[in-house]
């Protein structure tokens, strides 16, 4: 018993450090950011002052009448959907392709995993030039010039400029949309691919002797099996979304009347150019919220499973 | 253990005596200017300083980011945290007296005007852009145009077209241009500032610049008409910009202009500089005009230097202010920088002809600080007004457009 004491001070002795900066730099600055959130500190000079002057709600629901922001809440919710169904689709894709080991396959499956080790700032830019629209029809620029020199000029439209929308879906997105598919399928086809080899061959040899179907295997066995990776995988896509800042501000900015405006650049404007500091940190809570509607209930799914 | 004791104790030592050591004689000045043309004035005025203070160490700290973006946000951290450098770049107007001033951050230097003899040589107006109740906050180093309308030389002949000279003719002139397949006005609007610098040029049409200068003073109400007209002229020249003006960053907008893709392009001054850098002559290729309707008007951007209250080294502050307030160091400068001096007693030969040109206007015209570049109203403003101005140039909502700008006029000004 006195050994296991001991043993805990010292573990807790050598933890401490890093539990202290956590509490300070992760914990206590969340606290402060909340605190600011109802505070009115939308001028430099409130900041300054250090004045506290607490206003309730009133950031909240300004945000909440802010046509940008409830523009910007749709994006997230579009965006975040879209990306994960795409990056997990064609990510299982292409990890069922390289599991038939064909030739050349380790290439390949470096070539899908490459995109992952660039940051998002430079895949911003690079995709800025590929769908940057030109002016049509006579003088395309980027994948609409490519689409003129193959014949298929039909299918030229304004990309990340285009200002229309489908059930509050802007469909300017879909540019941002597939240069994030782009870089984050690899990454499901990696967790795929590594949760592959753990499965037994013999399962699915028997499988195949009871005269299952390749598309029966897949659904009836190798899914299931990878349910929990794929969920996993959601969870960190979902997270991802959420932190798209540097791919969006790179790549299209907020877009003519918000396209493809996310909270983290209204957050980003209205605390550091436009000096509402209680504003920004209204965004940044809401934020918090919608990365915790994501993560809670994953987290508490873990914890029960370990218990039980 | 005890030789890394002392080890660490002089290393320690040697941190906290060296700022102590040099204290007096390093000069921290802070600034924006990374890019091409303004580097490269910046140094030659650093060059200019060391030479007449050699016992000065200048310190060029400076933060990258197009118009200060991110400067300014350091800038305001350093601020709040009691660390200001010894003097620091802002752009005259409200910037500096909304966000450094009022709040007790600087400290007036109208007697170093006076000690020097030299207040009646700049330009009035622009000092008083730098002023507040009746004191001096800090030294216009430069000026750039903002209400300028450029245009491809060879495109105007071939379509056959005068330069415009007021807002209607102007208009007549892009619709016309239209009808023959040509974008008729470049437009780069990704990052939103350029909208609102169209816009605000457009207002300085409709109000006029008494008006204009009114609405940062309270004396003109933003109920005033010449807003809403101001809004419906902007809506109808917006219909002849080009179609991916939301891809496009100002420097494209420019190319679009020297590639012969556009005619007219409104923009800053600064634009001179990037069709030089492309290999045109000023005059020959390109000409340029006011905005129509604002001749007589100069929409001023300027970049100025302060004293921020506690600055370490005061006295080498006051040094560099000498510098750039001085003839020789405008003059260093400007030509580079491509921008014209605050003073009036400028050498007019070191200058090319566009800017000679705008150092014409800048003696007559009257003075309208630059809402996109901060000099007329405050940040929360100008941003509100990006985002108001963003969405009107979708869904063209005049009404409600008004609404919200007169809003952000009610809470920030």
């Amino acid at each position: 018993m006195k050994q296991k004491t001991r043993e805990g001070l010292i573990s807790l002795a050598l933890l401490s450090p890093s539990l202290i900066a956590i509490a300070i730099f992760v914990y206590g600055f969340i606290a402060r950011t909340v605190q600011i959130s109802f505070l009115d500190w939308n001028s430099f000079l409130n900041l300054l002052q250090n004045q506290k002057n607490y206003v309730g709600w009133s950031n909240y629901s300004d945000l909440y009448a802010d046509p940008r922001f409830q523009t910007d809440l749709w994006n997230t919710l579009y965006f975040t959907l879209f990306f994960i169904i795409g990056s997990i689709a064609i990510g299982i894709l292409l990890a069922m392709l390289l599991n038939e080991k064909p030739r050349g396959g380790i290439i390949f499956q470096n070539i899908y995993l490459f995109p992952l080790a660039i940051s998002f700032v430079v895949t911003g830019t690079v995709w800025r030039w590929i769908f940057s629209p030109g002016t049509l029809p006579d003088n395309p620029y980027g994948i609409n010039l490519l689409f003129q020199k193959i014949g298929l000029s039909s299918l030229q439209w304004g990309w990340f400029t285009n200002t229309n929308s489908f059930l509050s879906f802007n469909l300017a997105l879909i540019a941002v949309i597939i240069a994030a598919i782009w870089q984050y399928s690899g990454y499901t086809m990696a967790m795929w691919l590594a949760g592959l080899k753990g499965i037994p061959e013999q399962l699915i040899e028997a499988a195949r002797i009871d005269g299952a179907t390749k598309w029966q295997i897949f659904t009836k066995i190798i899914f299931p099996l990878q349910f929990p990776i794929t969920l996993s995988a959601i969870i960190v896509l979902a997270h991802v979304s959420l932190k798209a800042f540097a791919l969006v501000y790179n790549m299209t900015g907020s877009g003519p009347n918000n396209v493809t405006d996310i909270p983290a650049i209204y957050m980003f404007e209205a605390t550091f150019r436009a000096n509402r500091y209680s504003t920004g940190s209204s965004i940044a809570v809401v934020m918090l919220l919608m990365v915790g509607l994501l993560i809670i209930p994953y987290l508490v799914n873990v914890i029960f499973k370990k218990e039980s | 253990m005890r030789i890394f004791l002392s080890f660490t104790l002089l290393v320690l030592l040697v941190f906290v005596l060296t700022p102590l050591a040099f204290a007096d004689e390093r000069v921290e000045i802070f600034s924006w200017w990374t890019g091409g043309g303004e580097e490269e004035g910046l140094l030659a005025l650093l060059e200019f300083f060391s030479a007449n203070y050699p016992d000065l160490e200048l310190i060029n700290a400076t933060v990258a980011g197009g118009a200060g973006t991110n400067a300014k946000a350091v800038l305001k951290t350093r601020m709040v945290g009691g660390n200001p450098p010894d003097s620091f770049q802002v752009h005259g107007g409200a910037e500096l007296i909304d966000t450094y001033v009022k709040t007790g951050l600087m400290q007036p230097i109208t007697d170093f005007l006076q000690e020097w003899g030299i207040k009646d040589k700049f330009n009035q107006q622009i000092l008083e852009l730098c002023s507040y109740q009746g004191e001096l906050y800090a030294i216009p180093v430069n000026v750039h145009r903002g209400n300028v309308l450029w245009y491809n030389k060879a495109l105007l002949a071939q379509y056959d077209l005068e330069e415009p000279t007021n807002l209607y003719t102007f208009v007549t002139a892009l619709k016309q241009l239209a009808e023959q397949g040509v974008t008729p006005l470049a437009l780069g609007d990704k990052n939103k500032w350029t909208a609102t610098h169209l816009f605000e040029c457009i207002m300085v049409a409709t109000l006029g610049a008494t008006k204009y200068n009114g609405l940062w003073d309270g004396t003109t109400s933003f109920n005033d008409p010449g807003i809403r007209e101001a809004l419906v002229v902007f809506g109808e020249i917006i219909n002849y910009v080009n179609e991916d003006h939301a891809a496009l960053t100002w420097q494209d907008a420019s190319e679009r202009v020297f590639s012969g893709k556009a005619v007219f392009n409104v923009m800053g001054d600064w634009a001179e500089g990037y069709f030089k850098t492309m290999g045109w002559t000023p005059g020959q290729e390109f000409g340029w005009i006011a905005v129509p309707g604002t001749r007589g008007s100069f929409m001023v951007i300027t970049d100025c230097f302060g004293l921020p209250k506690g600055a370490p080294n005061p006295d080498g502050a006051k040094a560099w202010l000498k510098t750039i307030a001085s003839v020789e160091g405008q003059d260093i400068f400007n030509p580079i920088k491509g921008s014209i001096p605050s003073r009036l007693d400028a050498d007019q030969e070191l200058y090319d002809p566009y800017l000679t040109d705008s150092m014409h206007d800048f003696t007559t015209a009257a003075l309208t600080p630059s809402i996109a570049h901060g000099s007329a109203a405050p940040e929360g403003f100008i941003t509100a007004l990006h985002d108001a101005l963003n969405q009107f140039i979708t869904e063209r909502d005049v009404e409600q457009t008004l609404h919200r700008i007169k809003k952000a006029a009610a809470d920030f000004l």
